[in-house]
């Protein structure tokens, strides 16, 4: 059987993506430059008997898309810049409730409305701190079409499988380019769905984590199982507590779940890092000028590699350290004025020289750029 | 004492409920509870959202299918879920500053959208919960811990507001007359579009204490003795108007509902 082909933008293949993942309910607004991904699924979840809605902002946008969840539907939506900031608040309720969502966060330079059109990587650390509240965090960033419609999909399982949200944290140059993507046939690939009580709607209780993976079963509204959905810290049975063991257990499982299969949901990608005594780490659309950067560099005869976060929470540091191991120099190129460097140091201390190299213009860094970095460091 | 068949509609081992003694949100929860045992609704059917205040912490009451959101967000996440699943009633009980504060804009745009979901507004005049802050329907001359000095900005009228957005059933009772709200949330949910029932009731404890009705007896009497029947009110001069509060159904239209069109739009595209 021939291999199915598209040729599609980055906002393209996460509409796709999320669609081969199952999602049938889409909550969003408008706004520069995640809108096509909206616009796809206007288009395609009426012919999917799906949902679509366009909401009167960025806060109702996330807020009908926790509530189809709970409703029992695989739910996303999307956002860029200012949107993501006013998301945090739902997307709080979403972490402590434990309602499985997707959120995009196509990114463009900030702060404020910043730069609508332009391409920045300043959103990383809103992604794992933004909302208020400690949580785990899942959020990828794929560096190309092809990495959008798979880490969508994945985006998906993780978030059914840990029942929170789970961000891809795409960006504007991502977003908008086009490349060939190849559709994996469905049934091809792994799709989660979240578990569903054993018990009888009289025996269920909400929020009782499954002690193999403090995952609680979730019922649906409307298959016959009555609970309550708080944004309250509260207790195994949903209902808002003041007792500190309770409170306790909860917000403490809310972190577990995640560490506890960190190893499960990390992802990266290396490019010739074996014997690289010169490393550069680097993520979404910067990860492709570095990557040719490395492979220049290489012909010179420098011994340099490449380490790329795919997911950039939870961070890969276990996998960066390995990896770092002979690297004197670390060059963490980012398009912010220094954001996942701060995880490189914490990762690598002292045992390597770290070296930051921001771009905040709204261009993207370009492949003789890095390479200059890496040869004035050589 | 509530009726046998209310019973089940509670979750009494979470009593005492967090009201204050002689809360007028009692009243309304037992005026949803009768209209949904007597419109033969089940529970299973049922989804009560709310967002954050006193009125919101009603559903963790109610032995349904609860949501309590944040603040103000409630219809966005009630829109979610009844668009998912167009089966389920859905109830969304929200107070004054909850409604027309921060979820304002919330509130206009499900009234536009004539989404089949019924709001309850309680309105008490008042920030109740977070210790007595002026509210958006706070009267002129009211005190307010953040208007020490009297209110002195214009309020909103919830039902002319949900009438202008496009609301399909807007109606106004206050908790004096108990049989009424309890036929307007019987109407509001039969409606098939978006219906408002705003719901007078009272904050003794931050309102009253702090505007000469410490009571709640005194709110009871303030109620009987100053609502007036809409027709009524047609009758009298703005002046005469000034301070009452006007009960009534000011509308009640057939006009095409979000979810049954999204349906249709589904059966044309689908072919």
């Amino acid at each position: 059987m021939p291999k199915k082909l598209a040729f599609w933008q980055g906002n393209m293949a996460i509409a796709q993506g999320g669609i081969a993942a199952g999602c049938r309910f889409f909550g969003g607004y408008p706004i520069t430059p995640s809108s096509e991904i909206a616009e796809v699924m206007a288009e395609e979840l009426p012919k999917l008997n799906g949902r679509f809605i366009q909401m009167e902002d960025e806060i109702a946008g996330i807020a009908a898309t926790i509530g189809a969840s709970i409703a029992g539907y695989k739910a996303m939506t999307a956002t860029s810049g200012p949107g993501f900031s006013l998301k945090q608040e739902n997307l709080g309720l979403a972490y402590m409730a434990e309602i499985p969502i997707v959120a995009i966060d196509v990114m463009r330079g900030g702060p404020s409305t910043g730069l609508p059109t332009r391409v920045s990587q300043q959103d990383v650390m809103q992604a794992r701190w933004g909302t208020h509240g400690d949580h785990g965090t899942i959020a990828y960033a794929p560096s190309s079409v092809q990495e959008c419609y798979e880490l969508t999909i994945e985006a998906f399982n993780m978030a059914e499988r840990f029942r929170q949200p789970v961000l891809v944290m795409s960006d504007e140059v991502i977003g908008h380019m086009r490349e060939k993507v190849v559709i994996p046939e469905p049934g091809s690939f792994p799709i989660i769905d979240r578990k569903k009580p054993k018990v009888s709607p009289e025996e269920f209780i909400p929020y009782l984590a499954d002690p193999e993976d403090d995952v609680p079963p979730m019922a649906s509204f409307g298959d016959g199982y009555r609970w309550h959905v708080t944004g309250l810290t509260h207790n195994d049975w949903g209902f808002p507590t003041n007792e500190p063991a309770e409170i306790g257990k909860k917000h403490l499982r809310l972190v577990r779940k995640i560490d506890r299969f960190r190893d499960d949901i990390v992802k990266y990608d290396l490019e010739q890092a074996e014997d690289a005594e010169i490393l550069v780490v680097s993520y979404g659309c910067v990860a492709r000028s570095a990557v040719r950067a490395v492979r220049e560099a290489r012909a010179k005869g420098i011994k340099v590699g490449h380490f790329r976060p795919i997911t950039l929470w939870p961070f890969p540091d276990k996998e960066l350290i390995r990896v770092a191991g002979m690297a004197k120099k670390v060059i963490v190129p980012e398009l912010n004025c220094g954001q996942m460097v701060s995880e490189v140091r914490i990762a690598l201390g002292a045992k390597a020289e770290i070296i930051p190299s921001n771009l905040v213009n709204g261009e993207i860094l370009r492949p003789h750029e890095i390479l200059a970095t890496i040869e004035e460091v050589a | 004492m509530p009726r046998e068949e209310i019973k089940p509609w509670l979750r009494t081992r979470f009593f005492p409920h967090i009201w204050c003694p002689g809360c007028g949100h009692g009243i309304i929860l037992h005026a949803i509870l009768r209209s949904l045992v007597d419109l033969g609704k089940t529970r299973e059917e049922t989804v009560i959202a709310s967002g954050i205040g006193c009125s919101s912490r009603m559903p963790g009451y109610i032995n349904a299918n609860t949501v309590h959101t944040t603040h103000g967000r409630s219809l966005g996440f009630a829109t979610g879920i009844k668009l998912a699943n167009p089966a389920l009633t859905v109830i969304d009980v929200m107070g004054d500053g909850d409604c027309t504060a921060i979820g304002g804009n919330h509130f206009i745009h499900a009234c536009r959208r004539n989404i089949d979901i019924t709001a309850i507004v309680m309105n008490n005049n008042i920030y109740g919960m977070t210790g007595g802050q002026a509210s958006p329907t706070t009267p002129v001359g009211a005190r307010a811990t953040t208007a020490p000095y009297g209110a002195i900005d214009t309020p909103f009228d919830i039902c002319r507001l949900a009438e202008g957005a496009g609301a399909s059933y807007v109606a106004r009772a206050s908790i004096a007359q108990p049989v009424l709200c309890e036929q307007y949330i019987k109407k509001g949910i039969q409606k098939k579009g978006f219906s408002v029932v705003e719901i007078m009731t009272h904050c003794h404890t931050q309102f009253g204490r702090r505007n000469k009705r410490p009571n709640p007896v005194d709110n009871l009497n303030f109620f009987k003795e100053n609502s007036i029947p809409k027709a009524k009110a047609k009758e009298m001069t703005e002046e005469e108007k000034k301070g009452k509060i006007i009960i009534g159904e000011f509308v009640d239209r057939e006009a095409q509902e979000y979810t049954e069109a999204y349906l249709k739009l589904i059966e044309r595209v689908r072919g």
